[in-house]
């Protein structure tokens, strides 16, 4: 039994790497800095440990080439899932070139909203310490944000030491359209956060309202969506009279069509505030499950996000159109491999196509898939890189257990060597 | 397998070799003398062909943050070249930010065998390194960005001595595995943080009291000390602001006669005369170089056409979104370590500032004398994508190509503007010098960037042509650690190339202070934050080369 410590995280998207985790031969304990997210997956128990195809346990080799035989002929396969660390993603991007693959990660619809406001309009953002340090008002927009990432709080807001902060225990909270769902966000001396709830759908015209004020546009309604505009007054005059203020969303929280244009009233808000003479940034939360990972390493192999299409030979993207509901829906594909390496309980869609699962090991299925190929969690299983949240700062993932797990990597090679 | 190189036209600076005619042998991938008794098993008929060492672009936007914001900001530009796959070669993207992939193959193609990331934030130099690890046949490193970070700042305000100083610089280019130092605008970045707008080399940052001067001082002082080869990289204050040409040449003056290299100088040579009041101050810029002998510079060079620029420097990328075209921009504000700004720009020749910046960028480089101080580079992709060199080196090259240019830019910027007077053409070795054997050697690196025995076999072999961009466009042959990468102009096979880094020493107890640091202020384990080895070299494919400090 060892005791390993500074253990970082790649479930939780906030970077956190102070876990202390005690290892058990495959069994692992989180016994200190464990929250809601990490704790229980990196407990996750691993069952399989062979790979199986049509149900009967298999070597690895006999299921890489069994995936490979289902590929080989396919028109266009569908890559999903793609939740892994950075080989990885390497090796499902070689895999998907080579094959004439879609790439879907499974969170890009809700990153989606994010990436239509950026490659639009841009925005101004900051990153983890910089809110550690400056922050004096956060914003929080249609987002529970201690049920996105419990620690958050106590990492980097009520955190005793700030370089710039004198007492971090002052800094002010507004929530707007979704209400916290617990007390996280209650500075250490009981100062609690301001709520403005909203339906979440309509929050769109909330934040078009708060922009309009913050550039001093006048407002003839008196409320919209049941906030008093004086109440959003109110906030506009805190974010232009905050130090350094910070404006924060979970892209996948604003669950509406078109919530791409509330991130893009937000960001264009930020920097409307940056010409009126004082600081404010995005913040964009996400990072989960190597969401941020696939999406990064499909932007310098292919130059876009992780929703892109081999089909023709070059990387084609396309946000909507290759979506994996959308092209399943439609019998567009032939074939899915799904690439799931963090999450047990995120199975692939159910569909009659051929279907290779490259999964953590302890998920199960409704449907048996094809083949199925149990791969150790980065991070866990083998040392690994994976993207926080603010996607500048990579984590370098530890190896905690020998489990005898290959990697993402090394499977998603293998089958492409296969072809 | 030894390999000969018959009877090629050779430019070799590094062994003063002017076009003479001179076989070169290939073995276990380096250049090695003439064997008495091995047998050639392929030899490659050279004559009349030119023959220089592959090119080293020392000054490269290829790997890091901000560059994968440029690629995922731009996926029209993308659409407009994409880059099918091969039996041998990935799919990708090319033009302004070409994907890692397509970027190895389209420098490897142009006779480049190596390049330079120069600005690698410390908090973000895994992305670097991993990005550039996906860039074939390519050699890669980077230069560590310094000079906004707090912790420096804060020992500044503390009056940490030289040696602390010396001590962080060292540890966090080992933690980071950089080959160089970077500053971009000294502690503007910082300052930006605090609301101010802009920062002269005099002025104070709000905040610690410092100045541009004080940290460029300090900076360049501990390169020295503990013997980088590579000069302090300095991105100046002031880049772009009509007038800065004075504030450059208080930097070089300022430094007081430590090695320094003074990057992408063109954005940073301008001055206020004329009915626009911006100007050319390429002629002052030109004479201070050519005066001190410890500066170095590469131009930046604009060139006409859509590109993106990204640059660490949040501040004054702030302050350009308004010419942002597209319109559409991005700048952060990164881990208080330092930041980022990314804006698309389009070059136009018709535009009377971009014709004049074009026309600095090339006084610049036919008035400086030394071709071993001044370096060929775009600052890729800010004045253009690196795939413009050969057109580049055609101006150099050609006067009356130049000229015929020149005549169709903007007219009132042809009036402002001596180019038309100068007559200088650089020749071949000149062009090897600053592509070559003056990088190599302004870099530190060791067997690289010449053709004398010992060195790798870093080998680009052109058709002699008077169209110079045609013949830079489209090498014979390069052959990169002896494998022949390039035919005709196009990738005929890959490898992977090495990262090269410096390793200087430090005193172990500075991690006293920095692991404090890090627990209280930043959200990372300092643990957590060194690259290990084997981060670059465990998936097979990396490897690092580590090279020699400087004696002095």
């Amino acid at each position: 039994m060892t005791e390993i410590t500074e253990v970082p995280s790649p479930f939780c998207g906030i970077g956190t790497d102070d876990l202390t985790i005690r290892v058990d031969g495959v069994l692992l304990k989180v016994i200190e800095n464990g929250c809601a997210v990490n704790t229980p997956a990196f407990e996750q128990p691993m069952t399989d440990i062979s790979a199986r195809v049509a149900g009967q346990e298999v070597s690895l080799e006999v299921a890489v080439a069994k995936a490979a035989e289902l590929l080989k002929d396919t028109k266009l396969p569908l890559i999903g899932g793609c939740a892994t660390d950075v080989n990885g993603m390497r090796g499902l991007l070689a895999l998907a070139d080579r094959s004439g693959a879609v790439v879907d990660n499974m969170n890009f619809t809700g990153a989606r909203n994010n990436f239509l406001a950026l490659q639009d309009s841009g925005w101004m953002n900051t990153t983890l310490a910089e809110v550690k340090n400056r922050c004096d008002l956060l914003l929080v927009v249609g987002t529970d944000l201690e049920g996105f990432a419990p620690r958050f709080f106590e990492r980097y807001l009520w955190n005793k030491a700030s370089m710039f902060i004198e007492d971090t225990s002052e800094r002010e909270v507004i929530y707007l359209g979704r209400a916290p769902s617990g007390e996280a966000s209650t500075s250490p001396k009981g100062k609690k956060a301001q709520v403005f709830p909203c339906a979440i759908e309509d929050l769109a015209e909330v934040v078009a309202v708060l922009r309009a004020l913050v550039k001093k546009q006048p407002i003839r309604a008196t409320s919209v969506a049941g906030i008093a505009v004086a109440d959003l007054q109110l906030i506009a005059d805190k974010l232009k009279a905050a130090t350094y203020g910070v404006v924060t969303w979970a892209a996948g929280a604003l669950a509406y069509t078109q919530a791409e244009l509330t991130v893009q009233t937000l960001s264009e808000m930020v920097k409307d505030l940056n010409n009126q003479n004082t600081r404010c940034s995005g913040l964009p939360l996400a990072g989960k499950e190597g969401d941020q990972t696939a999406n990064q390493v499909c932007g310098w192999t292919t130059g876009y996000p992780a929703r892109t299409r081999f089909s023709r030979g070059y990387p084609e993207y396309d946000p909507f159109l290759n979506e994996t509901k959308t092209l399943l829906d439609n019998d567009e594909v032939d074939a899915l491999v799904w690439v799931q390496a963090f999450n047990v309980t995120a199975v692939p869609p159910v569909t009659d196509l051929p279907t290779i699962v490259v999964g953590r090991s302890g998920m199960t299925f409704t449907k048996e898939p094809d083949v199925y190929i149990p791969v150790g969690t980065p991070g866990i299983d083998h040392a690994g890189h994976a993207y926080r949240m603010d996607n500048v700062v990579a984590i370098r993932l530890k190896k905690l257990r020998d489990s005898g797990l290959p990697s993402t990597a090394q499977v998603l090679n293998a089958i492409e060597q296969a072809l | 397998m030894l390999i000969k190189l018959t009877g090629g036209t050779v430019y070799d600076p590094a062994s003063g070799i002017d076009g003479q005619q001179q076989d070169i042998y290939i073995k276990d991938g380096r250049i090695v003398a003439k064997p008495t008794d091995a047998v050639v098993e392929k030899e490659y008929d050279l004559k009349g062909k030119v023959v220089m060492s592959g090119a080293i672009d020392m000054h490269t936007h290829i790997g890091g943050g901000k560059g994968n914001i440029a690629r995922t900001l731009l996926p029209e530009d993308h659409r407009q070249d994409p880059v099918h796959r091969s039996d041998i070669t990935r799919s990708g993207c090319g033009h302004a930010m070409p994907s890692t992939f397509v970027t190895g193959y389209r420098y490897a193609e142009m006779g480049y065998t190596a390049g330079f990331e120069p600005a690698v934030l410390p908090i973000n130099a895994r992305q670097a390194h991993m990005e550039m690890a996906d860039i074939p046949i390519l050699d890669k490193g980077g230069y560590v960005m310094l000079g906004s970070d707090d912790y420096l700042l804060r020992m500044l305000t503390a009056k940490k001595d030289q040696k602390a100083i010396n001590d962080y610089v060292a540890w966090t280019m080992q933690s980071a595995k950089a080959i160089g130092v970077k500053v971009v605008n000294p502690g503007g970045i910082n300052a930006f943080k605090f609301n101010q707008r802009k920062l002269d080399l005099d002025e104070q940052n709000n905040h610690y009291g410092v100045t541009p001067r004080d940290i460029l001082q300090v900076l360049a002082t501990a390169v020295k000390e503990i013997g980088v080869s590579h000069p302090l990289h300095v991105h100046g204050c002031n880049l772009g602001v009509p007038g800065n040409v004075q504030t450059t040449l208080d930097t070089i003056q300022g430094i007081g006669g430590l090695p320094m290299h003074l990057t992408h100088i063109q954005f940073h040579s301008y001055g206020t005369e004329g009915d626009f009041k911006f100007s050319s101050g390429a002629v002052q810029i030109a004479e201070a170089i050519n005066r001190n002998k410890n500066i170095t510079i590469d131009v930046g060079q604009i060139l006409f056409g859509q590109t993106v620029t990204a640059s660490g420097d949040s501040m004054r990328q702030h302050a350009n979104h308004k010419h942002a075209s597209p319109n559409k921009w991005v700048t952060m504000d990164i881990e208080c370590d330092a930041g980022c700004g990314v804006v698309p720009f389009k070059y136009k020749d018709q535009n009377f500032v971009n014709a004049l910046q074009w026309a600095i960028g090339l006084e610049t480089f036919l008035l400086v004398n030394d071709p071993w101080r001044i370096f060929l580079t775009t600052d890729h992709p800010n004045g253009a994508p690196f795939t413009s060199y050969p057109h580049l080196i055609r101006l150099l090259m050609d006067r009356s190509f130049r000229n015929d240019v020149l005549s169709t830019i903007h007219p009132e910027a042809q009036k402002m503007t001596t180019l038309a007077s100068i007559e200088r053409e650089y020749t071949l070795q000149e062009i090897a010098i600053m592509t070559r054997a003056g990088a190599a050697r302004l870099i530190g690196l060791k067997d690289r960037g010449g053709l004398s025995a010992g060195n790798w076999a870093d080998i680009t072999v052109y058709t002699d042509n008077t169209d110079r961009q045609t013949m830079f466009e489209k090498p014979d042959y390069v052959f990169k650690d002896g494998q022949l990468v390039v035919v005709d102009g196009k990738v005929v096979s890959t490898k992977w190339g090495t990262t090269h880094v410096v390793r200087p020493d430090f005193d172990p107890s500075v991690e006293k202070g920095l692991k404090d640091y890090f627990d209280r202020y930043l959200t990372m384990k300092l643990g957590n934050f060194k690259i290990s080895d084997d981060e670059i070299t465990e998936d097979g494919r990396g490897s690092i080369t580590v090279h020699p400090l400087s004696s002095g």
